[in-house]
């Protein structure tokens, strides 16, 4: 009794207004997540168009492999999340625990190929800022690994920042903070993570998938 | 259950120590922080004009050198507008009315209003220092590839500062979005929202729109400095251009996060000074979402001189062309609410009066820029100065001093004192025409602005200039001393001075600290003068019945 009067905190009428205001938030939020993102986007845009022939060449440099095993690893932590999401709901404790940890092992494994991939990129001169390769057109090349390292790196932000939350989350979780009439934070944190695994899904092909094909 | 002595409790008097404050989730004192916050900044801005204004009194160049004076203009063009104007009206009026006025107990997310505050803070700050170990010459608009790779001076820092920044803005705009969807009162429907509501409505979209992409774009300035990525970097293949456009889809909806909450608040204003229902509320309620709305396509034309297509810079003027039409919308709207209205002169109707006269001189000035040919003659000339100040200080700053003294009685629960109120508008006023115009005149001259000594034909116009910012210097300081003095001998306000419609005029002066004993069940129009002095007789009476 006290613990649901204290869920609803006072500035709302009732709990309904409360879980409203909250996923409309995290909507609106989102929205704000898309124009980010938006911005590096337009700069792949226009300097795909300007050299798309250099973009096709220097895609080549990253490990499509690596990229279609973390696109699947993202896509494992999407379906865990909505588990995690979905034992909430129910109000199964311990599932809800063991679904957002296997969420977490999965982003730190898409976070871990990352760095490797990158290591590899640094070793191979082809980081922006310590660029030493000198295949054909490497001045262009260099520009789509700015693109390349800016989106992959935001990106990558967001996953770090949404394991964060899912750690709070756990813990709110193991102090029993949730049953099956208020869950929100669990709601809107896979609303969040759903959006970083839908941004890679774009960023994949756009940046791994450049005229592989031919 | 409450007894008359609880009942005196106000959102200021509920508790007095520092940790009080500095840990509230109340919006109405969060909206003091940021007004306490804002009003340093703009003192910091406003020295940092002065500094300009006195440089420029005569041709040579004889206060500071070139590199001083860029940093002394881009503190001043930075200060103001990323931590001045941008936060001005929303972040202070607009986080203490928007519940009051739809019938609220808070916004949406009360912690998310603190954090808000707290991340301006420490954007501001990070600003504020960086310029003092080093300063920043790019001019506010950090234009590449000078930023990223020939400036001498501290880009890092303050890009950082400005991308933290963005983020309270961005926070400020979602909790008023959510706010006005939730968190209405019953019978608040979206046609009785004063149209306050509807402009911080439109300045919220753009808000969450636009502030993302500068936000971004000024991080890849400071990785690109720090980190040598090279994103608009020319000799990598990268296009300063694509910075240019980048800012300017920001930076050009930036204006409207100015403006938009000005002409919510003369909305207000006018309509109360007049004793008149306001003329075309649709009208005006819809032209704030399609000034939000066009205002996003515009942007193009801060690069009528850049290679940008020809096609495209005649869609951009064009289209330019266009959003002046909702913004004359509203001005015909205010003027037309005056007509055989009940027309008095307190402070914020001068105030508002000076707003009209100044931002219908920098719209029309404005379609002057937007015109291809025109704009490249008085490009980068003090015609640009002049124009974008009589909107941002005749529009914005002019609204903000309007809505200050018409909510003050509201905020502290005192009056101003009417006389000097009314002398620091007209200062205010005549300062401001005296700075701004010939500025208008040099700049079709043909002098260019960001330059410290000029040739001496230009002379008469800048003593002209420097003449009227010092009485507009005066004006603004008047305020600073009137207002200040009010909080302790300002005469007690009551609930409703001015006889205004309103939720928030309907309660105590201060308003208690949750606003509303009792959600409002709202049955009426909005402005449905002259009738506001009843209903607030009836909700009093109400309030004490429950007694
Ligand atoms: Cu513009």
């Amino acid at each position: 009794m006290s613990e649901i009067a204290s869920r609803l905190q006072h500035h709302f009428a009732n709990e309904e207004q409360q879980y409203d205001a909250a996923t409309f938030g995290m909507w609106v939020f989102l929205v704000t997540e898309i124009m980010f993102f938006g911005g590096l986007l337009t700069a792949y845009v226009v300097y795909r168009t300007a050299y798309p022939e250099v973009f096709a060449t220097a895609s080549h440099h990253l490990n499509v492999y690596l990229g279609t095993f973390n696109t699947i690893v993202l896509i494992g932590s999407s379906l865990t999340m909505a588990m995690a999401v979905h034992s909430a709901r129910l109000n199964q404790r311990q599932k809800l625990a063991v679904y957002l940890i296997l969420t977490m092992i999965l982003g730190s494994v898409f976070l871990g190929v990352k760095a490797y991939e990158y290591t590899h990129k640094w070793h191979e001169g082809l980081f922006p800022g310590n660029f030493f390769y000198a295949g054909p057109d490497a001045v262009h090349q260099r520009l789509f690994f700015s693109v390349y390292f800016a989106l992959t790196g935001l990106h990558a932000t967001h996953m770090i920042i949404g394991i964060g939350i899912m750690l709070v989350i756990l813990r709110m979780s193991m102090k029993g903070r949730f049953d099956e009439t208020w869950y929100t934070p669990v709601e809107i944190t896979g609303l969040y993570w759903h959006f970083v695994d839908l941004v890679w899904i774009f960023l994949f092909p756009l940046l791994y998938l450049i005229q592989r094909h031919g | 259950m409450q007894t008359s002595e609880a009942k005196k409790v106000n959102y200021l008097s509920a508790q007095h120590t520092v940790a009080s404050w500095l840990l509230t989730i109340d919006h109405k004192r969060i909206a003091i922080l940021y007004l306490v916050s804002i009003t340093v900044m703009f003192l910091i801005g406003g020295l940092m004009a002065a500094a300009i204004r006195a440089e420029l009194l005569t041709p040579a160049g004889d206060l500071m050198g070139s590199d001083t004076y860029n940093k002394a203009f881009t503190l001043h063009g930075i200060v103001m507008v990323f931590f001045f104007l941008i936060p001005s009206i929303p972040a202070t009026l607009g986080n203490f009315l928007v519940p009051l006025m739809i019938g609220a107990k808070d916004l949406a997310f009360p912690r998310i209003n603190l954090l808000s505050w707290y991340i301006y803070m420490v954007g501001a700050t990070i600003g504020i220092v960086a310029t003092v170990t080093g300063g920043l010459d790019t001019g506010w608009t950090l234009y590449t590839p000078y930023s990223t790779a020939y400036a001498t001076t501290n880009v890092v820092m303050p890009a950082i500062g400005l991308f933290i920044t963005g983020f309270s803005s961005i926070l400020t705009g979602l909790n008023f979005i959510v706010t006005i969807h939730k968190m209405r009162a019953p019978g608040m429907t979206w046609f009785r929202l004063p149209l306050f509501i509807w402009a911080q409505y439109a300045t919220s979209i753009v808000m969450i729109l636009a502030t993302p992409v500068i936000a971004i774009t000024v991080l890849m300035v400071a990785i690109d400095r720090g980190l040598g990525l090279g994103i608009f970097d020319p000799k990598a293949g990268g296009d300063p251009v694509l910075f240019q456009h980048l800012f300017w889809f920001y930076s050009h909806p930036a204006v409207y996060i100015m403006i938009l909450p000005a002409m919510g608040v003369i909305s207000e204003v006018i309509p109360c000074f007049s004793k008149k229902r306001i003329f075309g509320y649709n009208f005006i309620a819809a032209s704030s979402l399609s000034i939000a709305i066009i205002g996003f396509f515009v942007w193009g034309h801060h690069l009528f001189t850049t290679p940008q297509s020809m096609y495209a810079a005649m869609a951009f003027s064009i289209i330019t062309f266009a959003v002046a039409v909702p913004s004359a919308v509203k001005t015909f709207n205010w003027t037309a609410t005056m007509y055989r209205g009940s027309v008095s002169f307190e402070a914020p109707m001068i105030y508002a009066f000076g707003f009209m006269g100044l931002f219908l001189v920098g719209g029309l000035t404005g379609l002057f820029l937007g015109a291809l040919g025109l704009d490249l003659h008085v490009h980068d000339t003090y015609f640009v100065v002049a124009h974008f100040h009589y909107i941002m200080v005749g529009g914005a700053i002019m609204a903000y001093m309007a809505g200050l003294h018409f909510w003050w009685p509201k905020m502290t629960g005192r009056m101003y004192p009417e006389g000097p109120a009314k002398a620091a508008a007209l200062l205010i006023f005549v300062g401001f025409n005296l700075t701004f115009f010939p500025q208008f005149l040099a700049g079709y001259a043909g002098m260019p602005r960001r330059y410290h000594y000029y040739p001496p034909e230009f002379q008469i116009f800048n003593v002209l200039s420097t003449a009227g910012s010092s009485i507009l210097a005066l004006g603004y300081l008047l305020p600073l001393g009137y207002l200040l003095w009010s909080l302790r001998y300002g005469r007690a306000a009551g609930r409703n001075p001015w006889g205004a419609t309103g939720l928030e005029w309907m309660i105590d002066s201060p308003p208690s600290p949750h606003n509303f004993d009792e959600t409002p069940v709202v049955t009426w129009e909005p402005y449905d003068y002259p009738d506001a002095h009843r209903r607030t007789a009836e909700h009093a009476a109400s309030e004490a019945a429950r007694v």
